[in-house]
């Protein structure tokens, strides 16, 4: 064991200083290969994080939404349509739901209005005239409770708001953009009729029972859609999934650069590598040795690479909120969620990682190394 | 013993090591000290009925794409063009088309 | 120390342009001796070493080591042989170029996995007695031709190996390092080194260090030379 120990810690001095001879090279490998690693891992980290808070999260929102649609599009839930669902059976509870974009020309943001249902916020917060604004919101617009606030309604008219509360900064990442107002406020604001909803919110008596109930909603009103929370997490689950998005369409472009740069490096034996073998081999190494300090050298540079890498990239996600990811996320958006994940790292995803980036390089550094330790000895007599 | 290469060089990989195990143990601990916040936002979303992630404000589809309409995100073409980067971290919720399709086939009234 | 019978080597054998670099070779290399091949270029010299430093087995013919034959051994243990047995030193030197001369010197005892420390002083032992001392952290493609055979003899020598091999040792030297090289080669042979070396150098074959002068022409010996 001793001996089994001196003899790698020498292969491992060898690989160091081989590798010190070309310091510029193969440091610069090290820091692509590193980078490599960083973008991967924080996309990793990133995606699975959100997949999991959303999962969270959103596990208590409304079980069926009802939309209508007319010719192809969402429109608004007529008067009756409320009272036809209640012949449904399962269905315990329905409410119309208020909700509407409105952009904000001052800060050319889009907000969301939304009419919280009664008991929803602490009575008093939202009443006529007063309204409850999310934290980006608030933020944008410089608000803190007790302000005033005007916006021009589609309509042209200008209206003007109390700001009686500001959702919490933690719940920015489900709430930043609201804008909570009054039912009576809404109405008027957007000039929606009574009677008429956005949407309709159901909760089902028996969860098993909720796709029978969304498939009997588009029997008896063919001109509803159905959206079941499941359908919901499943949206969020497959958001950002592995094979979609711009980070990895650029990303996969990097990767192929580092294979090749890899490949190259790893693989492409010079004339004058050939010969080191070959000396090795003829002053008493065996082809297994030469292999053994090859392996050394991709594994110590692989591992190192992505050690550094997942270590940058777990600081980035969690303790810099994904700061690099943010001009691509943000797309377009004047308003902006600021928020921190909470940390759900996926260890099987950590090590398909690991084995993705650390094994691929290794064997690139030794498969080529093989076929030129193979070779007899003696060719180093003659130079 | 610092002198040799190698040690150093296994020195510095246990630092590393260690420094990517802590990173298990701080998403742990950051786990348990904030899911009272985590909590506390199910609740807001159940109290609101809130129904996706405030992730990109800038469009129907994209501010709330579990409830979009079907083809918005192709702006009602499945081949026209797309104006947001965004959009093309979120592609038109299958599993919604799906189930759509689904549900189409079940019914004997056409929409 | 090492009986060669009816060695034959041949080059791309069975192929157009087959080669008998070596023909019939009976040749006993007495231990602690020093013995110079001798003959004109391409004459097998080369060759001749390789087969005796188990680099390359011959065609046909055996090869014995003290009293063992080691001709048909596989490759494994022809590098374990080769490793315990025999040193080098090379006609271009074949130093690993951005390695100090230390670390030079100290490469073939890396795969036996000795202690460091110990090996690690007796590379800079070496070095001292050939005086190299000075020089022991520099890169060897800084040293000098002189120099840099001066660091092959000591690799060469830290494995403490019984036969050293050395082929045209003098070939890159002037008349001063020759007589330098002679002298390094009369201090190893009373520390009972048995010695090989190829030679068509008169300063060399005319030296009183070489015991026996073998002459080759064409892959043959010629007798009585
Ligand atoms: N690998 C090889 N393939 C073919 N021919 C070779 C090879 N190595 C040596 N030879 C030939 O074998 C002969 C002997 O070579 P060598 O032993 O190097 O001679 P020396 O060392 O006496 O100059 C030469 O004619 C040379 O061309
Ligand atoms: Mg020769």
């Amino acid at each position: 064991m001793k001996i089994w120990i001196e003899k790698q810690t020498a292969l491992i001095d060898f690989t160091l200083a081989s590798l010190a001879r070309r310091k510029v090279k193969n440091f610069g490998l090290l820091l692509v290969y590193m980078l490599i690693v960083f973008l991967l891992a924080s996309v990793m980290l990133y995606t699975s994080a959100l997949r999991r808070e959303a999962a969270q999260v959103l596990k208590n929102s409304p079980e069926v939404i009802v939309q209508r649609m007319v010719a192809g599009r969402h429109d608004l839930i007529p008067p009756g349509y409320l009272e036809r669902l209640g012949r449904i059976r399962g269905v315990q509870k329905k409410e119309g739901r208020l909700w509407g974009y409105y952009y904000d020309a001052v800060v050319k943001a889009n907000y969301t209005f939304m009419v919280p249902t009664a008991g929803a916020v602490a009575a008093g917060k939202v009443a006529d005239g007063k309204i409850v604004v999310g934290a980006a919101v608030a933020r944008e617009r410089g608000l803190v409770p007790g302000n005033l606030i005007s916006f021009r309604s589609y309509s042209g008219r200008q209206f003007s708001f109390a700001v009686a509360d500001v959702l919490p900064h933690e719940a920015e990442l489900v709430s930043a953009d609201l804008l909570l107002l009054s039912e009576a406020d809404y109405r008027a604001f957007f000039q929606i009729p009574a009677g008429h909803y956005t949407d309709i919110a159901l909760s089902v008596a028996n969860p098993q029972e909720v796709r029978n109930i969304a498939a009997k909603l588009a029997e008896t009103l063919p001109d509803s859609r159905p959206i079941l929370r499941e359908e919901v997490l499943r949206t969020y689950e497959s958001i950002f999934n592995w094979r979609e998005g711009i980070v990895l369409v650029l990303l996969s472009g990097s990767i192929l650069a580092f294979a090749i740069f890899a490949w190259e490096k790893a693989s492409g034996l010079s004339a004058e590598e050939k010969r080191e073998i070959g000396i090795l081999k003829a002053i008493g190494w065996e082809t297994g040795d030469v292999l053994k300090m090859k392996f050394w050298e991709g594994a110590l540079i692989s591992l190192t690479a992505f050690l550094l890498g997942y270590i940058a990239a777990y600081l980035h996600v969690f303790r810099f909120s994904a700061a690099l990811f943010e001009p691509v996320l943000k797309g377009w958006a004047v308003l902006y969620p600021r928020f921190e994940l909470v940390p759900a790292v996926d260890g099987f995803q950590v090590a398909t990682l690991f084995f993705f980036t650390v094994f691929p390089y290794t064997v690139a550094t030794i498969v080529p190394i093989w076929r030129a330790a193979i070779t007899d000895p003696d060719a180093v007599m003659r130079s | 013993m610092l002198s040799r290469n190698s040690h150093r060089a296994l020195v510095f990989l246990t630092f590393i090591l260690v420094a990517f195990l802590l990173t298990f143990a701080d998403a742990a601990s950051q786990r348990t000290s904030r899911s009272a916040a985590l909590a506390a936002n199910a609740r807001l979303v159940e109290r609101l009925g809130l129904t996706d992630l405030c992730l990109f404000t800038e469009a129907r589809y994209t501010r709330h794409p579990s409830q979009a309409d079907l083809h918005s995100a192709f702006q009602d073409h499945p081949i026209g063009l797309e104006h947001f980067p965004s959009g093309s971290l979120l592609p038109p919720p299958r599993s919604l088309a799906a189930s759509y399709e689904n549900l189409d086939r079940k019914t004997n009234r056409p929409d | 120390m090492i009986k060669l019978t009816n060695i034959r080597k041949a080059y791309n054998q069975g192929r157009e342009n087959e080669f008998w670099a070596l023909d019939g070779i009976n040749l006993e290399i007495e231990a602690q001796r020093v013995t110079a091949l001798c003959g004109p270029s391409g004459s097998g010299k080369t060759t001749l070493l390789t087969i005796v430093g188990c680099l390359a087995r011959p065609t046909s013919g055996r090869v014995h080591l003290k009293e063992r034959d080691i001709s048909g051994l596989p490759e494994r243990f022809l590098t374990e042989i080769r490793r315990s047995t025999f040193g080098f030193v090379f006609q271009q030197f074949n130093l690993i170029k951005g390695l100090s001369a230390r670390d030079n010197v100290m490469l073939p005892a890396y795969p036996l996995g000795g202690d460091w420390r110990a090996l690690h002083d007796r590379a800079e032992t070496l070095l001292d007695s050939l005086k190299l001392g000075h020089r022991r952290d520099a890169r060897v493609e800084w040293l000098s031709g002189g120099e840099q055979q001066r660091v092959a003899i000591a690799r060469a020598m830290i494995n403490d190996p019984q036969v050293v091999i050395a082929d045209e040792p003098t070939a890159n030297l002037d008349t001063a390092l020759s007589r330098e090289f002679l002298a390094i080669l009369e201090n190893l042979k009373e520390q009972g080194k048995t010695i090989l070396l190829t030679s068509h150098d008169p300063l060399v074959i005319e030296s009183t260090v070489v015991d026996t002068v073998v002459n080759l022409r064409d892959g043959r010996l010629v007798r009585g030379a």
